[in-house]
């Protein structure tokens, strides 16, 4: 195993960042952790990397720790950690040419183990390859596309041979394209690399598409941690269906062992549960079914608001009886089939639902 | 260049254009240039010998001896507290950080008299430490430490003012990045922080360094004016023009005033180097980047 946080808690005044991680990361994986901003997940990546230290332990509790290949980190300084670590805004020595803020790593070791010129202009000039900016090497940062550049700063931190690959946003600042693009490069190149990378993202398409697995964050703790379809698929809180795509909230009650879904509530699963009313229930867009006739049990009255045909899907807004939002998504040959206009009443049906009960009536 | 173009001329009338411009013109001629020029023409007016004796006289050295110590001192010692105070309050976070911020300040809000004054009831005969230090024998006001302490007081916040804002817009990334690199402090310091700063740095040291030769208020004070001995440049001049020496006065006051004006060139120079630091976009002259199409 690379790297194995420990009962890390971090507090910055009275916000606290981080509460009780535990975290282990195998080696040659590529981890994504993903959550809102002020979920943590970037302290706990500065904390891996050693630019910030864990809090000390409160009474009786044990310390936090963080372990690098089975050995203890808290003494060592972020160089001598050897980890590559990319920030969201480069952060390229602007005054350096692409070769020397690539060769920065190397140049700066002491003259004991200080590769030789030549072999550090072999080294960058294969690291140059490697991100596509063969013929880049004289140019400043500021002369390259927001693009290029996070690819020099990729480049240079692999220079050092790091033993954990660190990013922070790294594709925040770009626009979407060029993110995709870059997403799967990355992708590619770690699936050659086999270096073990711990990706920060706000971004869950992001983190579902290039991640081995996913650490889903939020309000200072780890929510949830799995392969890609496992926490889309498997969610394990309201939180984490809520944060990986849209999804519709409804209230439901038991009806004889099974779950009837009423139509008359639909809130945003971010608003305070109302327990009174049964627990609450989960369903995806592409989860429920549109019906011109009532179709049996658990399904509920709808009218149709607007029709979304612009994409893969079409999306269709409906309203409840008591007037609550509902989105379903559908293929647009169903779309087609059902020859929908804004107005008509319609028949929606679950055919798949999460209910989470609150932690309190466990 | 072409970013003249992007602006439309301007949709003023001609005359309006005309008036301010020569308006602007004309009070610069009349306020500035003007009386320059007559420090230039009244040092020179009794020929070149006056012009060169009143230099070299030997009051005229010492002062100018006194302004070299001075600068010499107060100069370096700022730089040294500027850059540490910039680094300070912009790589750290600390209790008084921004008291300390506005404590920089403060030689610029007092009036010179009062900070010159300020020295004379703590290093005077009468101050606290003033009879202490003259039992070890060390004299501070009316001597050469105090015109130092005096120019320190007063030129202090020029080389932290100009790098604070801009090492608070760079934040401490690139730092951070030199050291996951494996670099250590003195290499990321040189390497790193120095090359980003370098510009506002000479910016701040010149504008130290003229406000430092030019420094009367705070002087005067605790200098008690002993020609020969304790008078800068500017004391100097004043105690010339005072006795109707104004060849002598003048003179000097051409070695400060030519002293601002190459101040005043390498200030714009440098104003333009930082300039083009922080705004360049050199895209035009890169051809559109390929690579990315490259990728599949």
């Amino acid at each position: 195993m690379s790297v194995e946080v420990r009962n890390v808690s971090k507090t910055y005044g009275q916000f606290v960042a981080l509460r009780d991680i535990d975290l282990k990361i195998e080696t040659g994986e590529l981890v994504a952790l993903l959550g809102p901003s002020g979920s943590g997940k970037t302290t706990l990546l500065r904390i891996i990397a050693g630019m910030d230290i864990p809090d000390p332990p409160a009474d009786g509790s044990e310390k936090g720790k963080i372990f690098f290949f089975g050995q203890d980190v808290a003494d060592m300084s972020v160089g001598q950690r050897r980890v590559g670590f990319v920030f969201q805004h480069y952060a390229l020595f602007k005054h350096m040419t692409v070769f020397d803020n690539v060769a920065f790593g190397l140049r700066v070791r002491p003259r004991s183990n200080r590769p030789s010129p030549s072999e550090i202009s072999d080294r960058v000039q294969k690291l140059l390859q490697l991100i596509q900016l063969e013929g880049f090497g004289k140019r400043f940062p500021m002369q390259l596309s927001g693009g290029q550049r996070q690819r020099v700063a990729l480049a240079r931190a692999l220079a050092i041979e790091p033993r954990v690959l660190l990013l922070d946003e790294p594709f925040g600042a770009l626009d979407a394209k060029v993110r995709q693009s870059l997403r799967e490069w990355l992708r590619r190149l770690h699936d050659e690399m086999h270096t073990t990378t711990v990706l920060v993202t706000h971004d869950q398409e992001e983190a579902l598409e290039v991640a081995d697995r996913v650490v889903v964050m939020n309000q200072a703790k780890i929510e949830q941690v799995g392969a890609p379809e496992e926490v889309f698929h498997e969610p394990a809180s309201e939180f984490v269906i809520d944060f990986l795509g849209n999804v519709n909230v409804f209230r439901g009650r038991m009806v004889g062992g099974t779950l009837r879904v009423d139509g008359n509530t639909g809130h945003s699963a971010s608003t305070p549960s109302d327990t009174s009313q049964g627990p609450k229930v989960f369903v995806r867009p592409h989860e429920l079914q549109i019906h011109r006739q009532p179709m049996g049990a658990g399904g509920f009255r709808a009218s149709v608001e607007r029709i979304n045909r612009a994409g893969v899907n079409a999306k269709v807004l409906l309203k409840t009886e008591s007037m609550d939002p509902v989105r379903v998504d559908l293929t647009l040959d169903r779309l087609e089939e059902l020859q929908l206009q804004p107005g008509e009443t319609v028949y929606v049906h679950p055919t798949q639902s999460r209910v989470f009960t609150p932690d309190y009536e466990i | 260049m072409s970013q003249n173009k992007l602006k439309p001329d301007s949709v003023d009338p001609w005359w309006v254009r005309w008036t301010l411009i020569t308006l602007a013109v004309g009070f610069m001629l009349l306020m500035l240039a003007l009386p320059l020029s007559v420090i230039f023409v009244e040092a020179f007016r009794k020929g070149w010998t006056v012009y060169a004796t009143a230099l070299t006289d030997r009051y005229a050295r010492n002062a100018i001896w006194m302004t070299l110590i001075a600068a010499g001192i107060s100069v370096p010692l700022n730089f040294v507290f500027g850059l540490a105070a910039a680094w300070a309050t912009t790589k750290y976070e600390f209790r008084g950080k921004s008291l300390l911020i506005s404590l920089i300040d403060l030689p610029f809000a007092i009036s010179p008299i009062v900070a010159g004054l300020m020295y004379i009831l703590v290093f005077g005969l009468q101050g606290w430490l003033g009879a202490t230090l003259a039992s070890w024998g060390i004299q501070v006001i009316f001597a050469i430490p105090g015109v130092v302490l005096a120019t320190i007081f007063v030129t202090f916040p020029f080389v932290a003012r100009e790098l604070i804002p801009l090492m608070q817009e760079q934040g401490s990334e690139e730092e951070w990045a030199a050291i996951s690199l494996g670099a250590n402090g003195w290499q990321t310091f040189w390497r790193v922080t120095v090359p980003n700063i370098k510009w506002a740095i000479l910016y701040g040291v010149l504008l130290c360094n003229a406000r430092a030769m030019g420094e009367f208020g705070a002087v005067s004070v605790v200098s008690s004016n002993i020609r020969g001995r304790t008078n800068t440049i500017p004391l100097q001049i004043d105690a010339l023009y005072n006795e109707y020496n104004t060849a002598a006065a003048f003179a000097l006051a051409s070695l400060l005033a030519v002293l601002g004006i190459v101040t005043l060139i390498a200030k714009t120079i440098l104003e333009q180097k930082l300039e083009r630091r922080q705004h360049a976009s050199p895209l035009s002259e890169i051809p559109p980047p390929t690579s990315l199409e490259k990728m599949p």
